[in-house]
């Protein structure tokens, strides 16, 4: 059977998925290095900053040229939350902007507790490496 | 004993540290002291639930080793001195409930070790015979503690220091041959406005020079007359700050001097970052190392300075500057 990688994939949004993910890793490693911002600090930031962006219609240009590149990193969650937020408003009313955020990315937190108190059962903390 | 200049103490007597026991935990054993250690562990858990239950036991079988090895009967130990970094110092209280020693909780955060010795050499010049100094630290409960949970995954800046796992233990006694404890100087509290706790080395040089020259003043004494000057935990960055403090006021340390947090991990294969740090540092290194060095006479006079950094959770979360501070003690033989 001869499969056409070339057509199972869209190479080149693979690679800007790759770089644009990565180039959001390297400014959170220039902050941890370079400054004093706590790694909690650093992730408020990316939240606020994703959230900030999504809002002004900024980062949906992001999201369209990198896809997951721009949607998996934290920024993307503070998109999310944003968009979600503007859409139900633009639905329910300003009630909305209380309900849209969390009705948006209530998949990910839902999914996040419940695989963290999985990971919990079967796991034990260990120490870094390094 | 008598107060000489400022704010060190002579001892008439001077009490002979009669032994002492080091316990190291897995990544201390890969470093470049591992074969001077009492007992090295394998995990960080060594069978117990918790990491805190695991620090507890790490200073209890290391007291108890001590007390083996030292063929003082624990009846005949008047009492002990130990603290540690875990909040109300429950790794001591915890590990020590069992022994039906009188028991004085120390908290002097990093430094807890040369406090405890301070203390314990008072006694002995006072009431006691022999007393017990302990102290113990374990990465995964300081981490989890002062910074962040494990399970965070976070990164470590370029600046922090890994908090030895482990405890240091010796006793002191009116009766011996040496090595003496001949002078302490308490240390004051120093605070330069340093608010970053991962950055601790810079926090505590300032208050190791203050009561290093401190130290020099009163004794008249000066870098040359002891063959080693060491630090707690300095860490690499503090190392180098704190030379470079004692050359601004006059003193050149650069020979003689070094940290027992650069000294228990190997800064290119093991990746601490700036060193060690924690009570079990200045604790298991002084006794594993600097004690045998002490033994077998290839070091005559040492001046141990224990560096601490005494701020909580709380106080980091709330921006407060981390004071700093630092005890000595010479040690001759």
């Amino acid at each position: 059977m001869n499969i056409n990688w070339s057509n199972v994939f869209d190479w080149m949004m693979l690679l800007k998925c790759f770089v644009t993910g990565g180039l959001l890793c390297v400014i959170g490693q220039i902050l941890i290095d370079k400054t004093k911002l706590t790694p909690a600090r650093i992730l408020v930031i990316f939240v606020t900053t994703g959230a900030i962006l999504g809002g002004l219609g900024i980062y949906k240009y992001l999201v369209d040229f990198a896809g997951a590149g721009a949607t998996v990193p934290l920024t993307g969650f503070g998109y999310s939350l944003a968009k979600g937020a503007i859409e139900e408003v633009s639905q329910n009313g300003l009630v909305g902007a209380f309900i849209g955020g969390i009705k948006a990315t209530a998949g990910g937190i839902a999914a996040a507790v419940f695989f963290g108190y999985l990971a919990s059962l079967i796991s034990k903390p260990k120490m870094k490496k390094q | 004993m008598k107060k000489i200049g400022k704010q060190t103490v002579k001892f008439d007597t001077p009490p002979t540290i009669v032994d002492c026991s080091s316990i190291v935990g897995p990544k201390e054993s890969q470093g470049p002291l591992a074969k001077y250690f009492d007992k090295t562990l394998e995990d960080e858990f060594w069978g117990e639930k918790t990491w805190e239950k695991a620090e507890s036991k790490i200073i209890k079988e290391n007291i108890n080793l001590l007390i083996t090895k030292s063929g003082i009967a624990t009846n005949e130990i008047d009492c002990v001195f130990a603290g540690d970094l875990l909040n109300q110092c429950i790794s001591s209280s915890f590990g020590l409930r069992d022994e039906n020693i009188p028991f004085f909780g120390v908290f002097g955060a990093c430094s807890t070790f040369v406090e405890s010795l301070s203390l314990g050499a008072i006694a002995v010049e006072g009431f006691a015979n022999n007393v017990l100094c302990a102290t113990s630290s374990h990465f995964c409960s300081a981490e989890k503690q002062f910074r962040f949970p494990l399970e965070l995954g976070n990164q470590r800046p370029p600046t922090s220091q890994w908090t030895v796992t482990g405890s240091g233990a010796a006793i002191l006694s009116k009766n011996g041959t040496g090595p003496y404890i001949t002078h302490i100087t308490p240390g004051k509290i120093v605070d330069m406005g340093i608010k970053d706790a991962n950055n601790m080395g810079a926090a505590m040089a300032p208050a190791f020079c203050d009561t290093l020259i401190t130290h020099f003043l009163d004794t008249g004494r000066n870098p040359s007359y002891y063959d080693a000057i060491i630090s707690g935990d300095l860490g690499h960055i503090g190392k180098e700050i704190a030379i470079d403090i004692t050359k601004s006021k006059g003193y050149n340390i650069k020979s003689n001097y070094n940290d027992c947090g650069v000294l228990i991990f190997d800064k290119n294969s093991q990746d601490t970052h700036s060193g060690g740090s924690g009570c079990a540092c200045c604790g298991s290194v002084f006794s594993g190392y600097f004690f045998r060095q002490l033994k077998q006479k290839k070091l005559k006079k040492i001046l141990l300075i224990a560096t601490g950094a005494l701020m909580n959770s709380t106080s980091s979360q709330q921006g407060e500057s981390i004071p700093g501070i630092a005890h000595a003690i010479s040690i001759e033989i």
